[in-house]
């Protein structure tokens, strides 16, 4: 792509650095946004631009914004910086190398939406990351970007880390306000959505961290600029993680739309010693198996354009499955992380991974038997529509997809008598 | 034992003054990993106490938490805890053949600690660098570091470091 969007430490090597930043135009869309547009010009320009949540669910974040409630306050934002979704590495990458952009991005959406107060939630592994962004948050202070009458306004901001310790349910949006309160992180009923009860129980706004860094860009140079990226219905750049059976796994920033086949061929350098690719998990291990046929490898990356092949993109986390790999060891592996990361809040889930952990155990370890295969796959299907959260049903997606694709991948390890 | 608000005032301070005055309960998480730092690398009942009484909830409140979330212990073990990603991705790039030929080298199985009291092997989950596997984090009592498209003989040289600076 002729410029980085997000990246743009690969363009900009030390944009990491305050003075660097602000070279290349740091923080005058804050600037902009506070001192010449109403917070609610904010929201709209965010709004048409398309811009929709990187996180998972796709949704358009200017609505999102809309929606707080204002006559309940305070309001808070918080950026979810969660990322343990395996097979993410993207907002890592990000406020790793580019902190003020992100930054400048949570800045801003506290302004249009009347938040003096952010947080920025860090899965616990990221303790380096914490680190490091209380040192870049410092400086912003120091250089007056954060901290009370900014641009010598009455709007006083002021962003915090938080970091949690070791639970992937905790990126889930209710949960992660439950661990922010220093609570287990068990998710919350939904409704009531977070813009009218969030954190402490007041309005708030939560985004993914690569949502959050588009934002600075869009309200320095338009919503129009940024629609020339991407497709009409998903606009924008988003970033690919690629990993698997790829030459070169890494994260790759492109333009919405673009193929599977692109992003693994020509970005990731094809398959490890020229193997055949066999299927794609475009969302991490919440995926369902996409079976790497040509018309999957041409399916443009976008919301709409992969459920019709029946999977997600989701928060766009591709791991390539090449011949080498059994899908029966696949769906072992994605059964026992989601049966580890199960909160235990509601039994379909917290029952329902424990018996799939036993049957695809005995399964991918060749001392199944057929019975169990079918097991396995009415035992995901009873999970799904049941639980309280999508983490039950993220679960059963590579098991149900895994089995109805990729059958002859279970049939070759279990044998055809019914065995103890 | 000393509070955590005595021993490091500044601290305490520092992270009960990154929430709401009414929401105290908020710098549970971080006071207990100082609680952790502060004990070599485990939570013990009475700091579980301690860290309660610092924001006002119960000890058994505290407990919870601790046992919600991976990174706290409430057990002892090696002084580092040498944590490697065998997730799908990581699986998929020789995660688990890298841990087990760790292991054998060490003389352990993954969960076990090293006759010095000085390595614990974990596996766990995705660690989000999945395009640099194998990769483990070492969690020790001070905090936590990436090692990343590790292998290996680096890995045991690494091991050797520490063991040196033990006995120097
Ligand atoms: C089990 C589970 C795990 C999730 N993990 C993450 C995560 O690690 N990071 C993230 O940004 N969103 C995650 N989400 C999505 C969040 O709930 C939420 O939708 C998102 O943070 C909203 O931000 P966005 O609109 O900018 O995408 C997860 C959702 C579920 C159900
Ligand atoms: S679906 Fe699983 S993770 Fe979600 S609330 Fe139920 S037990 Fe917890």
């Amino acid at each position: 792509m002729a410029e980085y969007i997000l990246l743009r430490h690969r363009d900009i090597p030390n944009i990491k650095d305050i003075g660097v930043y602000q070279e290349h135009g740091g923080f005058e869309a804050f600037r902009k946004a506070v001192t010449e547009m109403a917070p609610g010009d904010v929201t709209a320009e965010v709004k048409k631009s398309g811009l929709r949540g990187r996180g998972g669910a796709g949704f358009p974040t200017g609505m999102k914004w809309a929606f707080m409630d204002n006559r309940n306050w305070p309001h808070y934002v918080i950026a979810n910086g969660d990322e343990s979704e395996p097979g993410t590495f993207k907002d890592r990458e990000i406020m790793e190398h580019n902190p003020f952009q992100f930054l400048e991005g949570v800045a801003i959406a506290s302004y249009a939406v009347g938040a003096n107060r952010a947080y920025v939630y860090l899965r616990g592994e990221f303790w380096h990351i914490a680190k490091w962004l209380d040192q870049k948050i410092a400086e912003m202070e120091a250089a007056g970007f954060l901290g009370d009458n900014l641009f010598g306004t009455d709007y006083s901001l002021r962003i915090y880390t938080h970091l949690g310790a070791g639970a992937y349910i905790c990126g889930e949006e209710t949960a992660l306000m439950e661990s922010l309160e220093g609570k287990r992180g068990q998710p919350r009923l939904r409704p009531p959505f977070p813009p009218s009860y969030g954190l402490y129980g007041k309005p708030t706004v939560i985004n993914n961290v690569e949502t959050l860094t588009n934002v600075p860009m869009i309200i320095a140079r338009g919503a129009d600029w940024y629609r020339t990226y991407g497709t009409e219905k998903s606009p924008g750049v988003k970033l690919f993680s690629l990993s698997g059976r790829v030459n070169k796994p890494g994260n790759y920033e492109l333009p919405l739309g673009t193929t599977f086949r692109e992003l693994i061929f020509e970005h990731g350098g094809g398959i490890i010693d020229g193997k055949k690719i066999k299927a794609i998990m475009p969302a991490g291990a919440s995926s369902s198996l996409l079976p790497a046929t040509d018309e999957v490898l041409d399916t443009p990356m976008d919301y709409e354009s992969v459920p019709k092949m029946g999977g997600m993109l989701g928060s766009a986390s591709v791991i390539v499955l090449d011949e080498t790999v059994s899908i029966a060891w696949l769906v072992k592996k994605t059964v026992n992380f989601f049966r580890h990361e199960s909160c235990g809040k509601c039994t379909p889930c917290r029952e329902g991974t424990y018996w799939m952990e036993r049957l695809t155990g005995r399964i991918a370890s060749g001392e199944g038997a057929l019975q169990d295969v079918e097991t396995l796959y009415s035992v995901a299907k009873q999970i799904q529509g049941k639980t309280f959260c999508p983490l039950g049903e993220f679960s059963t997606m590579a098991v149900v997809t895994g089995i109805e694709r990729f059958r002859e991948d279970f049939d070759a390890l279990v044998k055809a008598e019914a065995s103890e | 034992m000393s509070s955590l608000a005595e021993k490091y005032p500044d601290e305490v301070q520092a992270i009960l003054a990154k929430y709401p005055a009414d929401q105290k309960r908020s710098a549970v998480m971080a006071l207990l990993y100082l609680a952790q730092r502060d004990n070599g690398g485990y939570v013990t009942k009475a700091a579980m106490e301690d860290v309660g009484n610092i924001v006002g909830i119960t000890a058994n409140e505290v407990a919870g938490v601790v046992g919600f979330y991976s990174l706290y212990h409430d057990k002892p073990a090696g002084k580092y805890r040498l944590q490697v990603c065998t997730d799908v991705a990581c699986a998929l790039r020789g995660a688990v053949q890298f841990v087990e030929e760790l292991c054998d080298n060490l003389g352990i199985k993954t969960g076990e600690t090293t006759p010095d009291g000085l390595i614990t092997v974990e596996e766990v989950k995705c660690l989000a660098a999945c395009d640099h596997a194998p990769v483990f984090q070492v969690q020790t009592a001070d905090g936590l570091t990436y090692h990343q498209d590790m292998n290996v003989k680096a890995t045991l040289e690494l091991i050797e470091q520490w063991r040196k600076e033990e006995t120097s």
